[in-house]
């Protein structure tokens, strides 16, 4: 709480009562003007007609009219569900297995856990090399499994447009689940043991613990799986530039490639701004809620 | 209550088995065990799968691989896509190899690091010792900084750093990378702070002490380990950019990431897979060493900043 203790103002004290202030304005006049300043710029440029510089000749909704008529968006967007959901699913299924299995007083858990969760320190571009080689049926596992005498494997997704999309949700997976794990075991090593030493007293057996009682106390952890994963989603760009570059084709194209794509080398800026605002509302409507109810319940 | 759980988990990362609040109550069976020692086992072959590909390929000659052994371990020891991917490698126009961006993410990663761990101290101190009417607004506003599509801000940034001459330099990476990091480093640092008893601070104010007095004898002296934890974070987060990095650098200033990827995505010629495999191990090594090392505390980093961000 500020001093309480009334003072006459002088010159020393009002810069004592503004120090504090003044050591913090910095950082939020960058955050004002770089990040709400450029997002209102970006959203400005939304509604013009700027190709390969930004211009303000006025077109309305126009951008976002061509924007839901393209193709090439319309992939982007079904790619994000497919690869979004999935992916969300997967790793929430696998941490919290995961997390469960290591919770049962195992040897090693930190070997274990550190290797589980060492991806995450990689970039996504390495991730992205070593799977994009590993799924190649050129080199990678169809032929290797070909040189063991099974002549007849086939392994081609990363080649076929319809499937490439899923050689993206294993790459994510593999890079994000053992976090997704670190979660939830920490989610289970904050609940409380009494209810359970009882429920288990009571004769219940260690499925229906689990469904019944200890899951349920999950739920703060799957909420923030559930806003960790949504949001990288939606955000992942390299991984997808490095596995697949978009392709075959367009096949694997999501909203961040298409964003670039269409900024940066197709000279369609304004189209390009009016899907990075999709992008954003949709991150908002997600992360806010959560930020808001985070800084509610810490007051 | 359930805030205060996970920032008890956050506070002491994961508790290891045995700690008081370890949920496991429950008696396996001897093949239960089994099994879950063979799942946790396989998993850990899953999960190491990559690495092992990148590392054995690495260290052997292209014909091996090109011959479908790319499981085996090398029959020719080699070290040569190493040198090659580290001095000769064709990146872009010129074959340089990946060793002048490898030095440009170091120029790069130090003080954007340093920069924006400095600035989250100061920010996150101010936001708890010296609270003000409206702080909380302000410390939600830096928060959901952190977590826009980034999307939304390359065209305006890119025009800025065209005007103020710093397009396509390594200064200009860092500057982006300050500006966009100070949102996760304010919350590192307000988070830990907020643990502080703020009676030693009011104490130290009656004695007359100042405001950066108070910060520097009092704050910095137990700032160590969320220190460490900020610095990791910023540093792997940085350090893995790509799309500032693809966005505002030139050839010349390119980071590490963006190298790899040239390298790997380079259409002409023999496809050098065990030159891309040495290349994104050392793409790969600064921020794995870092985990390595101090991994507790990278852990502690990702849970803050997702648990509670």
């Amino acid at each position: 709480m500020p001093q309480t203790v009334p003072r006459r103002v002088s010159g020393t004290d009002w810069l004592r009562d503004a120090l504090p202030k003044l050591v913090l304005s910095p950082s939020l006049a960058v955050v004002l003007v770089f990040v709400y300043g450029f997002i209102l710029f970006t959203f400005v440029l939304s509604f013009t007609d700027s190709r390969i510089l930004p211009s303000f000749g006025w077109v309305g909704l126009e951008n976002y009219q061509k924007l839901f008529g393209l193709r090439a968006w319309g992939i982007a967007i079904d790619n994000l569900l497919i690869f979004g959901s999935l992916y969300i699913v997967i790793c929430c299924v696998v941490g919290l297995g995961l997390a469960i299995f290591l919770d049962q007083k195992i040897r090693a858990e930190g070997f274990i856990r550190t290797i589980y969760l060492y991806p995450m320190a990689l970039s996504f571009i390495v991730t992205g090399t070593a799977w994009k080689w590993f799924l190649d049926p050129g080199i990678g596992l169809q032929a290797v499994v070909r040189s063991w005498g099974w002549e007849g494997f086939a392994f081609e997704w990363i080649k076929d447009p319809k499937m490439a999309i899923y050689t993206i949700v294993i790459a994510a997976v593999w890079q994000t689940s053992g976090f997704v794990m670190a979660m939830f075991l920490a989610g289970l090593r904050g609940i409380d043991t009494e209810v359970m030493k009882a429920a288990q007293i009571d004769g219940a057996s260690t499925f229906a613990l689990y469904r019944r009682i200890i899951i349920p106390q999950l739920r703060p952890a799957f909420m923030s799986a559930f806003v960790v994963l949504a949001h990288m989603a939606i955000k992942s760009y390299d991984l997808v530039i490095a596995l697949t570059g978009g392709g075959p084709g367009t096949a694997t194209e999501v909203p961040a490639t298409f964003m670039y794509s269409y900024t940066f080398t197709r000279n369609q800026m304004g189209i390009g701004a009016a899907s990075a605002v999709i992008m954003l509302m949709s991150i908002a409507a997600i992360m806010v809620p959560f930020i808001y109810s985070e800084l509610r319940e810490r007051k | 209550m359930a805030s205060d759980v996970r920032a008890g988990a956050s506070a002491a990362a994961i508790r290891p088995v045995g700690a008081p609040g370890s949920s496991q109550v429950i008696r396996t069976g001897g093949t239960a065990r089994v099994a879950i020692y063979l799942i946790l086992g396989l998993f850990c072959l899953y999960y190491l799968l990559p690495l092992y590909v990148m590392v054995v390929n690495s260290l052997k000659p292209l014909s091996e691989i090109q011959a479908g052994g790319m499981m085996s371990l090398p029959r020719d020891w080699t070290v040569e896509p190493w040198g090659k991917a580290w001095s000769t490698a064709q990146i872009g126009v010129a074959a340089t190899g990946l060793r002048p961006f490898f030095l440009n993410s170091i120029l790069m990663v130090v003080p954007a690091v340093a920069l924006s761990t400095v600035l989250g101290a100061m920010n996150g101190y101010v936001l708890t010792k010296w609270r003000f009417r409206g702080d909380t607004w302000v410390f939600g506003m830096l928060l959901f900084a952190c977590f826009i599509p980034f999307q939304m801000v390359l065209i305006p940034m890119a025009r800025l750093l065209g005007l103020m001459g710093l397009a396509g330099t390594v200064p200009g990476l860092i500057f982006v990378h300050l500006v966009y990091g100070i949102g996760f480093s304010t919350l590192y640092f307000k988070n830990y702070y907020q643990q502080f008893p703020t009676e030693l601070v009011r104490a130290a104010q009656i004695d007359g002490a100042g405001f950066f007095t108070i910060f520097r004898r009092i704050m910095l002296p137990s700032s160590g380990p969320i220190a460490v934890v900020c610095i990791i974070w910023q540093f792997t987060n940085i350090w893995n950019d790509f799309l500032f990095g693809a966005s505002f650098s030139d050839f010349d200033s390119q980071p590490m990431t963006v190298a790899l990827n040239n390298l790997v995505q380079s259409s002409t010629g023999v496809k050098e897979y065990n030159v891309h495999f040495a290349g994104a191990i050392m793409a790969a090594l600064p921020t794995l060493l870092v985990y390595v090392v101090a991994g507790r505390y990278f852990v502690r980093g990702l849970m803050a900043g997702s648990v509670k961000g």
